[in-house]
């Protein structure tokens, strides 16, 4: 009864333009779209002429040295850039043909479609349920009670913390272990539907029982969104991804299928990271 | 319920009609958000403004007076007098004996006829008195002299007075001139708001704080010392702590009922002195250096400290040595905001007796004395409207001393900030 | 010889023994043979070794001998043929040894009672006699004490061990000082309110509704002493009407300073704002008094409120409020910077707006900072004098009508104290009671905040 009712109002809302929801099983045409990409701090440059692909239905793995300017690549793709005064972007970043950067574009719904696992997990200082309801509530996405409890379940077993939390959606969402809060920060962002999922380091501050559970919960996602994981380890990028981007100094040094990259690179500086000469 | 988790959702719908709808009213709200803080900023930077404005607009008439001629004709009046007389150190008491306030009058009299004593203030006579100290050759001659006329047709000439002084000014308009009140800055309170100055209240409040400053400062720099640098981890320095931190939040009236319990009725010392006033006010400002001496000795970083034992100084010499030159700065800006809170204070001040009517400045830290904000609320209390302009005129060199503090506050901290 | 120059004297002989001791120590060095040197301490040590034998033993003396001395001045007056005129014990006779001591210390010129003229010349030996021996003893405690420091100089004198003592000992005094100033705060208020409770009942004074404070009780045996209107209005304008201007606009200024405003918008603006609390409190009252309370009156009667009275709960609440901006607006600037650039970076990268993300996130992770900071804003409206003092009036009214007067703590605290009363009467011994309660009130309201604030801070480190 309140599946149908459901189905109803969403597909009344799908009615005006389906070209753009359907975007599953579409293998051809990638997601996000980046194209001569250089950033600024100031005077200095952070990112130097990169072009990648992200597609549906693959992980991107960014791996390379500290610094190298992978993170900062990774903020540009939903504009948390933004957020520092004195970054500059120039060139294109495309999600689904449309420019991020262009004016026409709004940020807020940006950030909707492509959201966000950052490196030290960040739950707000309020319940599980309200950190999972946080998003659907701003942006509007339920209609009633009803629905939003219906998201905040769908999101947290999405995330695989259902079953550990479903009795305690109430308590303070700061109160779980450090793997659950970055679990629980993925179900947050999967809450308002994205199509894009930027994960940026979502393991460097777990144990390794928490970080595999992540990756587990990284391949069960995969072909819902597209995702790209920022990783300075490269035995992780190797088992979550299907592409691999390696980064230098700012520069994009080597880009292609991961069982590629690891196996048999291309370049010099790519060979010299993955065995361990530098990093 | 299994059926409802296992739905798929359909993808949201962001261009839809509804969804930009509720955009283009997230972002409204943004933008009123930002437009209440704003505001908030602006009210309260306005009511800054519309407090100096409101000052400044009264007050810098208080520095000026309205002054009439006076023709005095010296050799007639005195019978000729020597200059000579008033030349060297005897000066004084022969113009006493020579009766000038009478000449005054006599004079007033002969220019403005009966009523004119009531257009001059009652000390004009003092000025007289200056200018012939000044230059002695004047009584040998005539001479038209400025004087300041009585505080009503003052108020009247420069504002609205009451209607009589308002006909008096018509009647005398265009002999009216306007002087620069030296006056103001160098006497005491006085009975008539055209004699009354800042001077006394200035040199009490000066005497004070130099007694806040020598007892406070060593006191906060070695307390703020001891508990960053050397004070065991006990119930004792727990003790202290709560206790500093307790004092600096206490208000200042207490300190004032401290000072009358304990400095006036128990150690018997002076009422109304600048020794109790500075010892209630270095009370109450010591918290605050230890405070800020506190945060500048953390700032200095422990390598400097390990360096200087690694070599073989004792702590003391550490501490000594290194970490108090470098914690100076931040000492001596957190010194200079605690003095500039106490030179603001008044409640202690009035429980133990700083309010009393002070017409000769203070020469000794005993003396009874006064200071610039207790004067300013004596002088708000007068009924007679001279002192409205004289009051904003005492708030403005009372803000003039405290911005120049904090001015230098924060020079000092701008200028000797290191970042380790 | 006047005890200033005195201590000057010793203070001086204090360099020279520095001196002394110095010379030997380093005349000691001198004659060492092997290159290090034989010395445990540097010369100087040796120097303020002698130094502060010489002068801490006779300073110590000087201060007991001044609290001593007078009792001994007027025994030894006493002896004098002229006492025996005195008449016996009571007041008159008091009154005639002070004025009597007055003349003799050169505080007052001539005596208004014969009796205390003929005493002026006793009084005046004794003085000199035992200034005398005051003086002799301090130099000779000095040349004494510093003697036998400067013989005590050898090669392996710790000099500097005994220093850095002596000044460590210092540094702790110093810190004591704190505690001894909190126990003399609580000490004397509770000592004058225990004398003002034994002629009041304390029950009357704390929950008693009517205030018209009388030297002596009414014919009922009323006293006038109930404090509750004055703590209403405490309350009314510090915590309610101060709270109401200070809490929105320094919240919002701090939101917007930290979270909106460019950085040379927010560097020009935050001194301006902290001049606010700058102003010292008297300026406050003059202002409230002079302008803001005239304006609200001809804006209440021009609404129809005519009982409105010039000096208003109104006026002097909203000006205390502008003082407190600053306040507010530095703690919850504080507290929302301490809560960690994830939450808002969480946030954002959700796509909520700022105005969002700083309803949504920051203020409710900065709320028990904010708390303590209000609290801590409150302690401060409610001890806060000159403002009310000038603008609130006296009239002790129990009324929530903001236009009408009401009167305050620490208002009547200065009421109390600055007539001329005695110090024994209820009236001025009901000063301290009002400063003991606010005084427990504020120390209370600070430690919950305090409290509030640490544990907020740690919860986030």
């Amino acid at each position: 009864m309140k599946y149908e009712e459901m189905q109803e109002s969403s597909e009344s809302v799908n009615m005006t333009d389906s070209t753009t929801t359907d975007t599953t099983g579409e293998t051809s045409a990638p997601k996000m779209t980046a194209s001569h990409v250089d950033v600024f701090y100031g005077d200095k440059q952070a990112i130097k002429d990169v072009s990648i692909d992200v597609n549906m239905d693959s992980v991107t793995a960014f791996i390379g040295p500290s610094g190298c300017g992978k993170s900062t690549f990774l903020r540009c793709m939903n504009r948390m850039n933004d957020t520092i005064p004195i970054a500059r972007v120039t060139g294109d970043i495309m999600l689904e043909g449309e420019d991020i950067y262009a004016a026409s574009m709004d940020v807020v719904q940006l950030r909707a479609r492509v959201g966000m696992v950052f490196q030290k997990p960040n739950p707000f200082p309020k319940s599980i349920y309200d950190n999972i309801a946080y998003g659907p509530r701003i942006h509007g996405l339920a209609t009633g009670k009803d629905e939003l409890d219906h998201i905040v379940e769908s999101s947290l077993q999405r995330a695989g913390l259902w079953g550990e939390v479903k009795d305690r959606l109430q308590d303070s969402g700061t109160a779980l272990s450090g793997g659950q809060q970055q679990r629980l920060c993925i179900a947050r962002a999967i809450a308002v539907d994205p199509e894009v999922i930027l994960m940026d380091e979502p393991c460097s501050a777990l144990d390794p029982i928490a970080t595999a559970k992540i990756e587990e919960l990284i391949h069960e996602l995969r072909g819902r969104y597209a995702i790209v994981i920022v990783t300075h380890n490269m035995q992780q990028a190797a088992r979550v991804s299907q592409k691999t981007a390696f980064f230098h100094l700012g520069t994009l040094v080597e880009y292609g299928e991961t069982t590629d990259i690891f196996t048999n690179p291309r370049e010099e500086k790519t060979r010299d990271y993955i065995t361990g000469r530098y990093g | 319920m299994n059926s409802l988790t296992e739905m798929k959702r359909r993808p949201t719908d962001w261009q839809g009609a509804a969804m930009q709808k509720r955009i283009a009213r997230r972002y409204a709200a943004e933008r009123r958000f930002k437009a209440i803080g704003m505001g908030a900023i602006i009210l309260s930077a306005g009511f800054l403004a519309f407090l100096l404005i409101v000052m400044v607009g009264n007050g810098f008439r208080g520095f000026t007076q309205t002054e009439l001629p006076l023709e005095i004709d010296f050799p007639a009046a005195t019978g000729g007098v020597s200059s000579s007389q008033f030349e060297g150190p005897d000066a004084n008491s022969n113009l006493q004996s020579m009766g000038l306030r009478e000449i005054v009058d006599s004079s007033i009299d002969l220019q403005y006829g009966e009523a004119g004593n009531d257009l001059f203030s009652p000390g004009g006579w003092t000025t007289v008195n200056a200018m012939i100290l000044a230059d002695p050759k004047i009584v040998e001659q005539k001479a038209t002299i400025y004087l300041p006329v009585v505080s009503e047709i003052d108020v009247a000439y420069k504002d609205v007075g009451n209607p009589e002084a308002e006909k008096r000014v018509s009647e005398f308009s265009g002999q009216f001139s306007t002087g620069f009140n030296w006056n103001f800055l160098s006497n005491s309170d006085a009975t008539d708001p055209m004699q009354v100055g800042i001077w006394g209240a200035f040199k009490g409040s000066l005497i004070t704080m130099i007694v806040t400053l020598l007892l406070a400062f060593p006191v906060g720099v070695f307390a703020a010392l001891y508990l960053e640098e050397y004070a065991p981890k006990n119930r004792l320095t727990d003790l202290i702590e709560v206790s500093i931190n307790n004092l600096a939040a206490v208000p200042s009236i207490i300190f004032g009922l401290l000072g009358l319990a304990v400095f006036l009725n128990f150690f018997g010392m002076p009422r109304s002195g600048a020794l109790v006033g500075g010892l209630t006010l270095a009370l109450m400002t010591m918290p605050v250096i230890v405070i800020s001496g506190r945060n500048a000795v953390k700032a200095v970083p422990p390598s400097i400290r390990e360096a200087a034992l690694g070599i073989g100084a004792s702590p003391l010499q550490v501490v000594f040595h290194h970490v108090l030159p470098l914690a100076l700065p931040g000492i001596l800006t957190g010194t200079i905001i605690g003095m500039a809170r106490a030179l603001g204070e008044t409640a202690p001040l009035l429980m133990i007796g700083m309010r009393a009517f002070i017409a000769t400045p203070p020469s000794g830290i005993t003396d009874p004395a006064t200071v610039l904000p207790v004067q300013i609320f004596l002088w708000s209390d007068e009924v007679d409207r001279g002192f409205v302009e004289k009051t904003s005129a005492a708030i403005i060199v009372l803000l003039l001393f405290l911005l120049t503090m904090n001015a230098l506050a924060i020079y000092l901290r701008n200028r000797f900030e290191t970042r380790w | 010889m006047t005890s200033t120059t005195l201590l000057f004297l010793v203070a001086g002989l204090g360099l020279v023994a520095w001196f002394f001791g110095r010379l030997k120590a380093a005349g000691l060095q001198k004659n060492g043979k092997s290159a290090r040197s034989v010395l445990h301490s540097l010369p100087s040590y040796h120097g303020w070794y002698v130094a502060l034998w010489a002068i801490v033993p006779a300073t110590i003396f000087m201060l007991l001998w001044s609290f001593i001395s007078p009792a001994l001045i007027t025994d030894a007056a006493l002896t004098s043929p002229a006492a025996a005129q005195l008449p016996e014990g009571g007041f008159a006779r008091a009154a005639i040894l002070s004025e009597a001591r007055a003349i003799a210390y050169g505080n007052q010129v001539n005596a208004f009672n014969p009796l205390s003229q003929a005493m002026v010349n006793p009084y005046r030996d004794a003085i000199s006699y035992y200034q005398m021996i005051g003086v002799v003893s301090a130099l000779l405690m000095v040349f004494a004490f510093g003697a036998y420091a400067w013989l005590k100089i050898k090669p392996d004198l710790r000099a500097r061990t005994k220093i850095e003592r002596v000044t460590m000992l210092v540094l702790l005094l110093a810190s004591l000082i704190a505690i001894v100033t909190t126990v003399g705060i609580f000490l004397s208020l509770v000592f004058e309110s225990a004398r003002f409770f034994s002629m009041v009942s304390p029950i009357d004074f704390l929950f008693g509704t009517e205030w018209n404070p009388k030297a002596v009780a009414g014919p009922r045996g009323e006293t006038g002493f109930g404090a509750i209107p004055l703590f209403w209005g405490t309350v009314f304008i510090g915590a309610i009407i101060a709270m109401i201007v200070a809490i929105p606009l320094g919240l919002m200024s701090a939101i917007y300073l930290t979270q909106y405003a460019p950085a040379k918008f927010r560097a020009w603006m935050k001194p301006i704002l902290e001049v606010l609390a700058g102003v010292p409190t008297v300026v406050y009252g003059y202002f409230a008094a002079l302008t803001v309370a005239p304006a609200l009156r001809d804006f209440a009667v021009s609404i129809g409120i005519t009982s409105a009275s010039s000096e208003s709960a109104l006026a002097a609440g909203v000006v205390m409020g502008i003082m407190i901006i600053p306040f507010v607006s530095s703690m919850a600037d504080d507290s929302i910077a301490a809560v960690p650039s994830a939450m808002r970076d969480g946030s954002l990268a959700m796509g909520a707006t700022q105005s969002e993300t700083i309803k949504k996130v920051l203020i409710p992770a900065a709320l028990p900072g904010v708390v303590g900071g209000v609290l801590l804003a409150v302690s401060r409206a409610i001890g806060e004098t000159m403002i009310v003092v000038m603008a609130a009036g006296l009239a002790a009214n129990m009324t929530a009508n903001p236009f009408s007067s009401v009167t305050t703590v620490t208002t009547q605290i200065v009421q109390l104290l600055t007539g001329d009363q005695e110090f024994d009467s209820p009236k001025t011994l009901a000063a301290f009671a009002l400063g003991l309660v606010l005084f427990i009130v504020t120390l209370l309201l600070n430690l919950i905040a305090l409290r509030v604030v640490k544990k907020y801070r740690e919860a986030y480190e």
